[in-house]
């Protein structure tokens, strides 16, 4: 009822505007598209050409648009409040949207939620929630993907390119999905050379340029030579780190653009693998799976390509390593493991797989890490 | 940027408040006519048509049911925020901490709600505001006082109160009032969905909007129909007159900061008690900065703070449009509310400079 009522005077401007031949084109036809065509929309909580988590998954979507019958609709800087359900609203509403991948995380509870049960004809899936069968709608659901061994890649990479035996990791909060990775790096590290330390410095925020660039810079002058990080946006770390001429380790994107010298690779995601899956699903009228996860295995992340700093032994002790992760069930978190504290974490014995549930609740950092959570 | 206080029309020309309304209300007028044509230049230097942008403006932000009410959701916590700048705008301070009122009144009106859970919504509810207006009057209060009582500027004072609140906030939501459940994305226990505000009946709106409205309409009445905002707005004209005169200079600029603090520390508790639930990040979205430029868009008058807090929500709403349809990045808009921010604050200029508008007569 509503939108026929709201397209109608809408339309009569538009004929106003091109009867008077002042440049209304076809391209901002009010009406929701075609029946055939599948219109996707995307919703970024940061500038799409962020280097970074934003870009990742804008890369996928600008793929998605060279698909036939396919019709992306986009929009960036979108912030976690209720901003979001109006964007979803907007998309569902004026821009005809039946498939929603809202990716930031805290657009998931409670705008997520609120828009899918309002709208069920609308498939919403969620980049990193965690979808629970008994408490949430069926056309919803959520996707992620294992970065956590590209972390432990990237950690191999920097025991060979690291001098001092000191690397670093800037991190955003202290929250389980950064923590794999903080630990995961260090791991990496330490499985080359046990003596390496990791330093970690928590900014407190998902995109804080200055301070991440005065972490770089304070890393840099305790001697760390090579760092790497977790926040929204890595570009200002990667550019500092060539400045101050040490090594890098990317992550969300490839980033070696930024820091042609001293680029070792990087954990970057792969998210084209699960948008064709999802669309494909749609496409072929099956329902698209609730809960989605994958890892190098299932190409849902990568590595960036070897930059000219990582030596040929390094390479071939990753290549090693990731073609051990390929075939499947491998552990970088096993016991006996300590924290840094002392207390033992894990068992002797006992190993957690990336697909393990114990580790999406993971709150503490390995032996050989320098830093404190709380 | 301070209006005179206090004009008196001079006998014989009863036509001159009516033209002073006018000028008050032309002058901005004509600021954003300059605005949208300075910014038009703009997109056809980018090879876009100008057009184009102002119809999806239109039906993005106002064009439909649907536009409206995204508009009208945008502008409600922006009242609140806002009356945070223009109260103590009244006495010549400019407070631009607002935001920390809001997330500190949001994470106040939480804690005062979890012991309450069980007691329903009608004592959770009053609880709620109550602590939240309590929360941001003490926090914007403090940089008020340290003006009065010791001359810090209130600008960086409360600015700097600012990144200290947020600090505090943080501490708090990510340290003792977590909820351990929340893993990702840290926040406090919630206040219970029986709890909550319900949207504004015929309305997909929060009832932060009427709430925003009665608040403008309430300080406007203080500010120009009391002889407290009358004392105010003396104290604002002239600071020295006004303490030969008598008038308690430093317990105003006190009440004034405390009030607008309770405004934008009542807008927090309303996001928690309408949107969230509960405390986190998310009161966090600049909704005390926007507030400062709505603020001096309508030169500290409550009454026109609706107005500005209309046309910046829905340049808001319509700026999702704007990316999906013209391919614009987001920071067109900004282009845009700069443009228009710059072209206001220029049209002060033109108070006075024509002679129609001027009291006449003897």
């Amino acid at each position: 009822m509503r939108q026929t009522r709201s397209s109608n005077p809408g339309l009569s401007r538009r004929t106003m505007l091109t009867g008077l031949g002042l440049g209304a084109t076809t391209g901002l036809a009010i009406t929701p598209a075609a029946a055939k065509e599948l219109v996707v929309g995307f919703i970024y909580v940061g500038p799409k050409d962020d280097y970074g988590y934003n870009q990742a998954h804008a890369e996928a979507a600008a793929l998605l648009k060279k698909m036939p019958g396919v019709k992306i609709v986009e929009e960036e800087k979108v912030p976690e409040t209720d901003d979001v359900s109006k964007t979803m609203e907007s998309m569902i509403k004026l821009d005809g949207a039946t498939l929603l991948f809202p990716t930031s995380f805290g657009y998931f509870d409670p705008y997520m939620l609120k828009m899918a049960a309002k709208y069920k004809n609308v498939q919403f899936r969620h980049c990193g929630g965690l979808w629970q069968k008994d408490k949430h709608p069926m056309n919803t659901g959520s996707y992620f993907g294992y970065i956590g061994m590209c972390q432990y890649l990237n950690g191999i990479a920097a025991a060979y390119a690291t001098k001092s035996k000191k690397i670093g990791f800037i991190a955003a909060k202290p929250i389980p999905q950064v923590l794999i990775n903080v630990n995961s790096f260090a791991l990496g590290a330490r499985s080359v050379d046990p003596s390496i330390t990791t330093t970690v410095i928590f900014t407190g925020d998902w995109s804080m340029p200055v301070k991440e660039a005065e972490a770089t810079n304070g890393l840099a002058d305790q001697g760390i030579d090579v760092i790497t990080c977790h926040v929204d946006g890595p570009k200002v770390i990667m550019e500092t780190a060539e400045r101050r001429g040490i090594f890098a380790c990317g992550y969300h994107a490839d980033q070696s653009k930024l820091a042609p010298k001293g680029y070792l690779t990087g954990a970057e995601w792969n998210w084209i693998t699960v948008y064709k899956q999802f669309i494909g699903d749609e496409e072929a009228s099956k329902p698209l799976p609730n809960f989605v996860r994958g890892g190098l295995a299932e190409n849902f992340v990568k590595m960036s390509p070897y930059g000219p700093g990582l030596s040929a032994a390094g390479r071939k002790n990753v290549d090693q390593v990731k073609a051990e992760i390929l075939k499947g069930g491998y552990s970088v978190f096993k016991g006996p493991m300590k924290d840094n504290k002392g207390n033992t974490v894990i068992p002797a014995g006992k190993a957690y797989p990336e697909t393990a549930v114990e580790l999406e609740s993971l709150n503490y950092l390995v032996e050989g890490v320098n830093g404190a959570i709380a | 940027m301070t209006q005179a206080a206090v004009t008196v029309a001079p006998a014989g020309d009863a036509s001159y408040p009516l033209r002073r309304g006018l000028e008050a209300l032309l002058a901005p007028l004509a600021a954003l006519v300059g605005a949208v044509i300075l910014f038009s230049l703009f997109l056809l230097t980018l090879g876009q048509s100008p057009l184009d942008f102002l119809d999806l403006v239109w039906r993005g932000a106002f064009g439909s049911w649907f536009s409206l009410q995204n508009t009208l959701q945008r502008a409600s916590p922006l009242l609140l925020t806002a009356l945070c700048v223009a109260l103590p705008g009244q006495l010549g301070l400019v407070i631009i901490g607002g935001e920390a009122a809001v997330v500190l009144g949001g994470l106040a009106a939480t804690v005062a709600a979890l012991p309450l859970v069980d007691a329903g919504p009608y004592l959770v509810l009053p609880a709620m505001a109550v602590a939240g207006a309590a929360m941001g009057g003490i926090w914007i209060g403090i940089s008020g006082w340290l003006r009065a009582r010791l001359g810090v500027n209130e600008t960086i004072a409360s600015l700097v109160l600012a990144y200290i609140g947020l600090a505090i906030f943080n501490h708090l939501v990510e340290g003792v009032l977590r909820d351990p459940a929340s893993l990702n994305k840290p926040s406090t226990y919630g206040i219970g969905d029986d709890n909550m505000l319900d949207t504004v009946p015929w309305l997909d709106v929060h009832p932060g909007l009427p709430i925003g409205v009665l608040a403008c309409v309430l300080c406007w009445v203080l500010i120009y129909r009391t002889s407290t905002g009358f004392a105010a707005r003396v104290t604002g004209g002239n600071i020295r007159a006004a303490q030969l005169q008598g008038l308690p200079v430093a317990k105003l600029i006190v009440l004034a900061c405390a009030l607008g603090g309770a405004c934008a520390g009542l807008a927090g508790a309303i996001e928690v008690a309408a949107e969230y639930g509960r405390a986190n990040a998310s009161l966090n979205a600049g909704y005390g900065y926007t507030g400062i430029l709505i603020a001096f868009l309508a030169r500290f008058n409550p009454l026109a703070i609706m107005p500005m807090a209309l046309l910046l929500g829905g340049l808001g709403a319509a700026g999702g449009l704007l990316q999906r349809r013209m391919g614009l990045p987001d920071a067109t808009v900004q282009v845009l509310e700069g443009m228009i921010f710059v072209a206001i604050l220029t049209s002060d200029t033109l108070y006075g400079r024509f002679r129609w508008f001027q009291p006449r007569g003897n």
